[in-house]
């Protein structure tokens, strides 16, 4: 397998608020290969966009960052702000969530491309920004002829369009894509899943994309990683993860998935965790179908289950399992109440 | 179809995506004859809710019963009411603003004569105002919640707090005659000065120029310092807030995270996107401190013997004069109207999105 | 069916609701206090301070000022003197009159709060309920009122002042009744737009809808639904407010048309007559009674701004506090690759 071209390690994100910090991403670790994209899934509020930004180092003032991101040799935790700000662009790229406001609507959209390209190619002709621009732009099926626009005259499927080939214009290596298509109807979203598999067949980028819509993931995602309360509890290739799912969130996620065979609503009681106290041991006890008494106590160990990694005591490993910590455990009702 | 647009207009300016400058600009314009109307009626209104008639109130008991009754008809006010307006309406709209009643003099004469003084004191206050204000509020704005920020905002509050007068007398005491003695403290130019330049424009200044006068020039400058140093130090505290507010505004907008995820240095940022976007909504809001100079120049015109329109009303209403207050008053709400449109259209001219 | 009669609540129970309500409301004028950090609290603070300073001085001005606001002699005749410099017995000077400063000074504050507090009322009362009516009725009396509200709005304060103090002068005289009705006119059509726009956006809300549906009627809905909404955008505006009327009424004092000089001490009088001392190089005439309108606005503006700050969702910022990443335990550890 080739070198991966981001690797996070036991990355942590964390914000300070007046009840305590919240541990929005908590000791998370991936791989990220060339042409290849990787899946982010969780519920509203386990830490995704959290992560997606904090890998790009585009994190609100007072959120402390600890662990590493390994890009290419370079650790991007702790590198100077105006060293991050070079990679930006052409090795790292973003692609937000809300389309109608990332433009600048006093400049047209020739301005916002030559401000990106001048700011890391200062040598740049005009004639050459401007070849660039509409060779981008193209890509993503918007025509020439549109070029000198000003933003709000444009869809919100084109304004992310647009989004789009600006990030990509400088063909970075390593984009995070975080919820690019929930602010936008189906079609345009199947446009736009397309446009970026295209990109990872001709230019070898590799992709995280953030999301909370499982069935992109299976149509789109090399790669697969389940995120709850701020850790990655399963990751693997989609196929296997969505084929035999080893943690018992993932199952619970996919059953919750709607499709036209759905016949009744099935759905995961109680409510995500709080982030600034987390359930002691495995996070997922209070909610999990599944749970023993040891994933109350401590917190489980990653294992590899064939190519899927998990983090959950049904794969052991048995010797830190204590006596009797494999009966199941006995919680309280969870009423109607905790969920709210 | 004229009406469809203006009830479009009147919902508010839409984004629409076709539509041209042309048509908005017609629209605005159209919009501005019945602006104009509503504040002359208002004004007329106004006038005549106090009892008994002009000419009554201002001269009675200085002048026998049977000049008065004559005065009265000669002026109008003994027809109906609708007969007045109209006339009022028609008097306005060829500049005719009636004579006063206490002096018999032309109120349009005045408001030339006197114009130029009062328009020179705006003019050089709004450019001190921008002059200090602008670059404060964006460095407050940049940096935000430090004591730097905390410090420029207590100082463009304490130039609001301040009254007008009173930082004029300051500034009389600091640098009058006696106190630093720097400056003059009253009326426009050196008496004397004032004879020897002859009323071409009614601007002392431009005058001063046309004549060639460099001494009088100066001489005029120098009266302008502390008059406008105080009325533009009361609007710079103003724009510093609304720019500042401005600019803490847009540093957390979208657009402005999607640059800089773009790797676009935080200076450009800064300066080509926060600042210009934050300017944009400070020209609409520039036009409405008009009414708070027109306020000020009137006090400041008065702290400072200043020969301006303000002074002028300041006398007439001393005169219980209904007539020349009418007079000024519409002149003033005019004024208003004409600056608010002209805002709008530069407006337009700045922001692609206000388009029909 | 039987009906149940729900019994009228007994005298406990009505007790314990007029407490209630009190404790929400002393809550909900904490709060903003609570809430607030950084640069918004200071302001908030020190302009609470000020303002109380102020206000207490208006209400107890009379055991505060060693004069009164006319008094040229002391108690056995003898007269002050002109032009004191600070000092002695009047630690502000005297003015050319002769009147003590100090004493103008403190008397002032009671006529500039009671003035501005009297005319807020008003426009409050004014604005709001013409605002709602004009929200919730709509067509052809909402056009106008709009209309002529607007117009009033963009006529420059001061002068709208002047001219209705001008005008009134004739009917009631000069004096504070005029002063306050003048500010009155000046503030209405703030208020009025505000609560206006608040109303008309609530009254698309489905709650209204639904309490129409179940039969209540227009001055129930705007007395019970709509006016809670629109009661939150009043604080902020109202302190501001309050701030542009001392600094109006000071202005209409300094060009005599305010309250008369008999009537009550002014600021804004004071310093009128204080122009004409400076050419002599005499201070003190204006600098006190300057120095408390300053004061006074300054306050008001603060907490008006630190309201803002605190309660505007655009404006509000994070807090932000340190945050200290423990070391890994052996109960998470990680296994890197």
């Amino acid at each position: 397998m080739t070198e991966a071209v981001l690797s996070a390690r036991d990355l942590r994100v964390w914000y300070g608020t007046e009840s305590g910090p919240v541990r929005a991403v908590d000791g998370v670790s991936f791989d990220v290969h060339p042409g290849e994209t990787l899946g982010l899934v969780g519920e509203s509020g386990c830490g995704k966009t959290t992560l997606g930004r904090g890998l790009l180092g585009l994190l609100p003032r007072g959120a402390k960052v600890a662990g590493e991101v390994r890009y290419r040799d370079t650790n991007l935790v702790g590198l100077r702000p105006r060293e991050l700000q070079a990679l930006r662009g052409p090795h790292l790229g973003m692609i937000f969530q809300e389309p109608l406001t990332r433009l600048n609507p006093l400049l047209r959209i020739s301005d916002h491309f030559e401000e990106t390209l001048r700011a890391h190619e200062p040598e740049l002709s005009s004639e050459d920004a401007r070849h660039r621009a509409l060779e981008a732009l193209r890509g993503m099926g918007i025509p020439p002829t549109r070029y000198s626009a000003y933003p709000h005259e444009f869809s919100g499927g084109m304004r992310q369009r647009i989004m789009m080939a600006l990030a990509l214009v400088l063909r970075p290596s390593f984009v995070v894509a975080d919820e690019p298509t929930t602010a936008l109807d189906v079609l345009v979203e199947a446009q736009i899943i397309r446009i970026l598999a295209d990109l990872r067949r001709n230019f070898d980028t590799a992709l995280l994309f953030i999301t909370h819509n499982l069935g992109i993931v299976a149509e789109a995602c090399d790669r697969v990683a389940v995120m709850y309360a701020g850790r990655i509890v399963e990751q693997g290739p989609v196929r296997e993860v969505f084929a035999r799912p080893q943690h018992p969130y993932t199952r619970e996620l996919l059953r919750s998935t709607i499709s036209l065979s759905t016949t009744g609503l099935h759905y995961i009681p109680g409510a995500p965790p709080d982030l600034v106290d987390p359930p002691s041991g495995c996070r997922f006890h209070p909610r999990c179908p599944e749970a023993m008494k040891v994933c109350r106590e401590r917190f489980p160990q990653p294992m590899d289950v064939g190519e899927q990694r998990v983090e959950c005591w049904l794969h052991g490993p048995d010797e830190l399992i204590p006596y009797g910590g494999r009966e199941p455990l006995i919680r309280e009702e969870i009423t109607v109440a905790d969920e709210a | 179809m004229w009406w469809h647009v203006l009830r479009k207009a009147g919902v508010g300016l839409s984004t629409r995506t076709s539509g041209s400058l042309r048509t908005y600009l017609v629209t605005r314009l159209l919009l501005f004859i019945p602006n104009v109307l509503v504040i002359l009626t208002i004004v007329f209104i106004l006038m005549r809710v106090a009892p008994g008639d002009p000419v009554s109130v201002a001269l009675g008991g200085q002048r026998p019963p049977e000049q008065i009754a004559m005065l009265r008809e000669a002026a109008g006010y003994d027809r109906p009411i609708i007969v007045q307006y109209w006339e009022y309406i028609r008097g306005v709209l060829t500049f005719d603003l009636g004579e006063t009643i206490v002096d018999s003099r032309d109120i349009t004469e005045i408001l030339i004569t006197n114009g130029g003084a009062t328009l020179t004191l705006t003019f050089a206050a709004v450019l001190v105002a921008l002059v200090i204000g602008v670059p404060l509020g964006l460095v407050a704005g940049r940096r935000r919640d430090t004591p730097l920020d905390a410090g420029l905002r207590v100082f463009s509050i304490l130039t609001y707090a301040a009254p007008v007068f009173f930082l004029g007398l300051l500034l009389q005491l600091a640098f009058g005659v006696r106190g630093l003695g720097w400056l003059p403290t009253s009326s426009q130019a050196n008496a004397i000065m004032q004879a020897r330049v002859s009323d071409v424009t009614n601007i002392f200044l431009v005058d001063a120029l046309l004549a060639g006068d460099t001494e009088a020039f100066v001489d005029g400058l120098e009266h302008l310092v502390l008059p406008a140093l105080t009325l533009g130090l009361l609007l710079s505290g103003v724009f510093m807030r609304i720019i500042r507010v401005n600019l803490v505004q847009t540093l957390r907008g979208d657009y402005v995270e999607a640059v800089r995820a773009r790797g676009v240095s935080e200076r450009r940022v800064v300066i080509h996107h926060a600042f210009r976007n934050a300017m944009v909504p400070f020209v609409t809001v520039l036009g409405l401190q008009i009414a708070l100079l027109l306020g000020g120049a009137i006090l400041t015109e008065q702290t400072f013997n200043w020969p301006g329109i303000g002074a002028q009303l300041v006398r007439y209403l001393g005169s219980r004069d209904y007539v020349a207050v009418q007079g000024i008053v519409t002149f003033f709400a005019l004024a208003v109207v004409t600056v608010s449109l002209l805002i709008d259209i530069i407006n337009a001219l700045i922001d692609p999105r206000v388009r029909y | 069916m039987a009906t149940v009669a729900t019994p009228a609540p007994g005298p406990s129970q009505a007790h314990a609701t007029g407490r209630s309500r009190m404790r929400r409301i002393l809550r909900g004028i904490a709060r903003p206090y609570r809430q607030s950090h950084g640069v918004a609290r200071f302001m908030l603070v020190a302009g609470t301070v000020l303002t109380t300073v102020m206000v207490i001085t208006a209400v107890f001005a009379p055991l505060i000022a060693p004069y009164g606001f006319n008094q040229v002699a002391d108690a056995g005749g003898e007269r002050f003197g002109n032009h004191l410099e600070p000092g002695g017995d009047h630690i502000f000077g005297t003015t050319v009159q002769g009147l003590d400063v100090f004493s103008r000074v403190v008397w002032g504050a009671r006529t500039a709060v009671s003035v501005v507090f009297l005319a807020l009322l008003f426009s409050l009362f004014v604005g709001v309920l013409l605002g709602i009516i004009a929200g919730f009725v709509g067509r052809w009396l909402d056009r106008v009122l709009v209309l002529v509200m607007d117009a009033l709005y963009t006529l420059p304060a001061l002068l709208l002042a002047i001219v209705v103090a001008f005008l009134l002068a004739e009917y009631v005289g000069g004096g504070v009744t005029t002063a306050a009705l003048a500010i009155t006119a000046v503030y209405v059509p703030q208020y009025f737009r505000v609560v206006r726009a608040a109303t008309v956006s609530a009254k698309e809300q489905t709650y209204v809808e639904a309490a129409r549906a179940m039969g209540a009627g227009p001055v129930t809905i705007m007395g019970r639904y709509l006016l809670n909404n629109v009661v939150h955008s009043v604080p902020v505006i109202a302190t501001l407010n309050a701030a542009d009327a001392i600094l109006t009424l000071a202005g209409l004092g300094f060009l005599g048309y305010g309250i008369q000089p008999t009537e009550a001490a002014e600021w804004g009088y004071d310093l009128q007559r204080a122009v004409s001392d400076a050419g002599a190089g005499i201070w003190w005439t204006g600098l006190f009674p300057g120095m408390a309108i300053v004061l006074l606005v300054l306050g008001l503006t603060l907490v008006g701004e630190g309201l803002n700050e605190t309660m505007n969702p655009a404006l509000r910022v994070r807090r932000l506090l340190p945050v200290v990443m423990p070391t890994r335990t052996p109960d998470q550890e990680e296994v890197a690759r």
